[in-house]
């Protein structure tokens, strides 16, 4: 087996090594390049920009994120090859729209970047995924959409991660869900002794199991309609 | 054996020790010294206290010295289970299911806070307390306990076992779920016990 | 001895057309006597394998925490594997919501519970970018201290697990007596062994004690022995050798795809360790090296993490000697608890404790964004705040969740067994993956 090439982060960043960043502005201070880049590319896009305690921030339109983060991914002055988080952010003020965050990274260039886009309340939580960027997102939005509710729309296999598929009470950290929950202990207890062990595959698993066949007729349609089954 | 439902209190369910006979109680002590120095553990860990369970089996303080080296994976061939860390109400239909495969004579030992209580999860996740869901004979208080806490409590459930006696038919009863609601305890108790106390009930509110 | 040869004539050739086995259910027609029938067309067993659909977890004593995960089996080769998370899932983010910085500090220990103290000092690092706090240097070497020995207690611990997964036992009763040492040492720091809470908002939770430094100087002297003991038994064991190397294989490309980080990403040879190339506490004042790998193999992992903490001691060796004297804490009330001596006895001292206990230090409106190089990979902790004492959104970047992942990427094709060392080589910790 032929050894890989060691790939050295920073091959294409510019001045000195790296240090500790100190005394960084509240607001204000040097901006991330491709902040500027964004700007140029994606006019339209851009909503504003901010910087943050040394932390760039670009804040876009839900309908160009897949765009402007394929780009940022793809262009070779950019070269963001580095997925490190896909997250939503809720503020307390019930009229603020819910943020999705994405950080990247450029191992390159050794840039971090915060793109964020702003999804209004009333509406349905649906933004592009960019499962097809990003291998990394997968399971990344999953969580996101298990936790917040938002679709990501083109990820090939949106369902909850973290809680179990039939999950009822809602989605946990949304500002108004309860922290002990929407139910009482002892009903809580009662759906989650509900679920059958067993019964916790996907549709996926039960393809490829012997036990497709002898399913019965509906189930099987219902399945092969894209339903769950053993909720 | 942990929570069995408290029954008639005017029925003695076992004679008596100055009734035994010889043959009786030296045969109750053989059997239950077997069993209280052979305890084969089924380590349920999940998460810090797995930890601290792992490093109490380890050298420095040594499971293998009461017996229980031998830990069972398989919960066909354990003693006690050992409910180390957290339990979310995602995992308790497994532990219910790892407890109901544990064939008799069983026990359960609930290591740490959050398996005993719920811990500092006083959240929409995590179960308030393994006891709401199976027996426990052995609560270890602690986040995690130090292992000469959990090896306190180890022997605290030798003692329970050397004590019981061949002649009490109901110790080795096994506890049947509600079949509707599949819980052991009422509703009502599962409430009460899963209630914030102390501080937590004033450091619930998100903004001060 | 003469030869003779015997002529049989079979009623059937005992192949069917496909060339397989004859079945032949014995019918008879009317006279009674029996004839062979081919069977009916679709009753014909398959002889080719059938895939077997194994569960492994949530309880299993291999699989590093509640884990499952469902594989798909063609005999003893792995076609798919599904995993399945969650059963650890304790809320941890939505509780942060719920709790001042100072009290979040306690929660960080649970959630990658082999790498409190590490996680202590990120979120410690994360709270003070976002309340614009500059520690003092002598915290920050304490800080880098603490890091370093909770990287070498998560790696033993590794190390242990991972050799019992493979079947070697002894080395993990030898890493836990060396970890037991490290934690004697942190319990007289900090009180506690496992679950620290060492560090607050500007400044520690205590100074060390006098004379923890000898113990300290004297780990770093008899730590790298037990290093040598290990390294001798496994790593040109041919057992050892033979049962990773080859195993999981991820390119540069992918890995970096797959957004793996940590030893998993540095064993694929891509040399991102943010203790490099985003530094915090002057990890650039430091001399070490970022071991990488070139096969992306488990045995690459095992060879990455070894070499880690060889290079933790020469980090721990150093801070030792540089270590300054002088405050821990910043000397900023409103933020840190004053010391005690001043809160007993002076009016203001004392409403500030009261305040920074009862109401928290609360940072300005904003938000940011730590990594720090956790022994698992990049771990980051999303502090949002506005301006209130709790935050409004307190995310952990979980490093194992993200390389977890890619586990149905990195059986295919492999034996069952092979599928136990690889998801050990990922070193996952369930508590930070469930949160």
């Amino acid at each position: 087996m032929t050894p890989f090439e060691v790939v050295d982060t920073g091959a294409r960043a510019a001045g000195p090594p790296p240090v500790t960043p100190k005394n960084l502005p509240h607001r204000g201070g040097e901006a991330n390049p491709s902040a500027k880049a964004l700007q140029e590319k994606f006019a339209g896009a851009v909503k504003r920009v901010e910087v943050i305690w040394g932390e760039t921030v670009v804040y876009l339109d839900p309908a160009s994120v897949k765009d402007a983060i394929g780009w940022l991914h793809d262009d070779t002055s950019q070269q963001y090859d580095y997925l490190s988080d896909v997250t939503a952010v809720e503020y307390r003020d019930a009229e603020a729209p819910i943020e999705v965050v994405w950080h990247l990274r450029s191992l390159p260039f050794r840039r971090f970047l915060r793109i964020k886009t702003e999804l209004r309340k009333g509406e349905p939580l649906e933004t592009d995924s960019i499962y097809d960027i990003y291998r990394g997102a997968d399971w990344l939005e999953r969580e996101c959409f298990d936790m917040f509710g938002i679709r990501f729309r083109g990820h090939p296999d949106l369902r909850r991660i973290l809680m179990w598929e039939s999950y009822k009470e809602g989605f946990p950290l949304r500002k108004d869900f309860p922290l002990r929950g929407r139910f009482s202990r002892s009903e809580q207890l009662r759906q989650a002794l509900a679920q059958n062990p067993e019964a916790r595959y996907s549709m996926e698993e039960l393809s490829i199991a012997d036990a497709f066949a002898e399913l019965p007729e509906d189930m099987r349609a219902r399945l092969n309609k894209g339903g769950r089954t053993g909720e | 054996m942990g929570l069995t439902v408290p029954g008639d209190r005017s029925t003695v369910s076992y004679a008596p020790e100055s009734q035994e006979g010889w043959v009786a109680t030296r045969l109750d002590f053989l059997v239950n010294w077997s069993r209280a120095n052979s305890l084969w553990p089924m380590p349920f860990g999940t998460a810090c206290c797995a930890i601290e369970f792992m490093a109490t089996a380890a050298s420095d303080f040594d499971l293998a010295r009461f017996g229980m080296e031998r830990m069972s994976f398989s919960p066909r061939q354990a003693d006690v289970l050992i409910c180390a860390g957290r339990v979310p109400f995602k995992l308790a239909p497994i532990i219910r299911r790892i407890w109901q495969q544990m064939p008799q004579p069983k026990w359960c030992i609930s290591m740490g806070a959050c398996a005993s209580t719920g811990g500092m999860f006083d959240n929409y996740a995590v179960v308030q307390g393994i006891d709401t869901i199976i027996p426990v004979d052995v609560y270890v208080p602690g986040c995690p306990p130090r292992p000469e806490g959990l090896i306190y409590g180890i022997r605290m459930l030798q003692e329970k076992v050397m004590n019981e006696r061949a002649a009490d038919t109901r110790t080795r009863d096994e506890m049947e779920p509600d079949p509707e609601s599949q819980l052991y305890i009422p509703a009502s108790v599962i409430d009460e016990l899963s209630e914030p106390f102390g501080n937590s009930v004033h450091q619930n509110r998100s903004a001060p | 001895m003469s030869k003779r040869t015997v002529e049989v004539e079979l009623s059937t050739s005992g192949l069917d057309r496909h060339g397989r086995p004859q079945r032949v259910p014995l019918v008879t027609n009317d006279g009674g006597t029996a004839i062979a029938l081919e069977p009916p067309p679709g009753v014909e067993p398959d002889l080719e394998g059938e895939h077997m659909l194994i569960n492994i977890g949530p309880q299993h004593p291999a699989t590093h925490g509640v884990l499952r995960l469902v594989l798909e089996l063609d005999g003893e080769t792995v076609v798919r594997c599904i995993p399945h998370i969650g059963y650890l899932h304790c809320g941890f983010e939505k509780i942060g919501e719920y709790r001042q910085y100072n009290q979040i500090i306690c929660w960080t220990d649970r959630e990658d519970y082999l790498n409190s103290l590490g996680n202590n000092v990120a979120f410690a690092l994360g709270a003070e970018r976002l309340f614009g706090i500059e520690i003092t240097e002598r915290c920050k070497v304490l800080r880098v201290i603490a890091a370093e020995l909770s990287r070498i207690m998560s790696h033993l611990v590794w190390l242990g697990t991972f050799c019992i997964d493979i079947g070697a036992f002894t080395p993990f009763l030898w890493a836990f007596q060396r970890r037991e040492e490290i934690y004697r040492l942190i319990e007289k720091w900090v009180g506690a062994r496992l679950t620290t809470s060492a560090t607050r908002v500007g400044g520690m939770a205590a100074d060390i004690p006098s004379g923890w430094m000898d113990g300290l100087r004297r780990f770093t002297h008899t730590f790298p022995s037990t290093l040598d003991e290990i390294d001798r038994v496994l790593t040109r064991n041919a057992i050892w050798v033979g049962r990773t190397v080859g195993l999981g294989v991820m390119t540069p490309a992918e890995a970096v795809n797959w957004g793996l980080s940590g030893p998993m990403l540095r064993a694929s040879g891509v040399a991102y360790d943010v203790r490099r190339d985003f530094p915090y506490l002057d990890y650039e004042t430091y001399d070490f090296d970022v071991p990488v790998g070139t096969s992306g193999d488990v045995y690459d992992r095992y060879l990455v993490r070894f070499e880690e903490m060889r290079q933790s001691v020469r980090i721990l060796v150093q801070a030792a000697e540089r270590l300054p004297d002088g405050p821990v804490n910043i000397d900023d009330p409103r933020t840190i608890l004053p010391p005690k001596s001043k809160a007993t006895s002076e009016m203001e001292s004392m409403i500030h404790h009261f305040k920074v206990v009862m109401e928290g230090p609360r940072p300005p409106i904003g938000e940011s964004y730590v990594a720090v190089e956790s022994p698992k990979g990049e771990k980051g902790y999303y502090m949002v705040s506005d301006g209130t004492s709790k935050p409004v959104r307190w995310r952990i970047r979980p490093p194992s969740f993200v390389n977890l992942a890619a586990i149905p990427k990195m059986v295919e094709g492999h034996l069952l067994s092979d599928v136990i060392a690889i998801n050990a080589s990922i070193d996952i910790v369930m508590g930070e993956i469930d949160r």
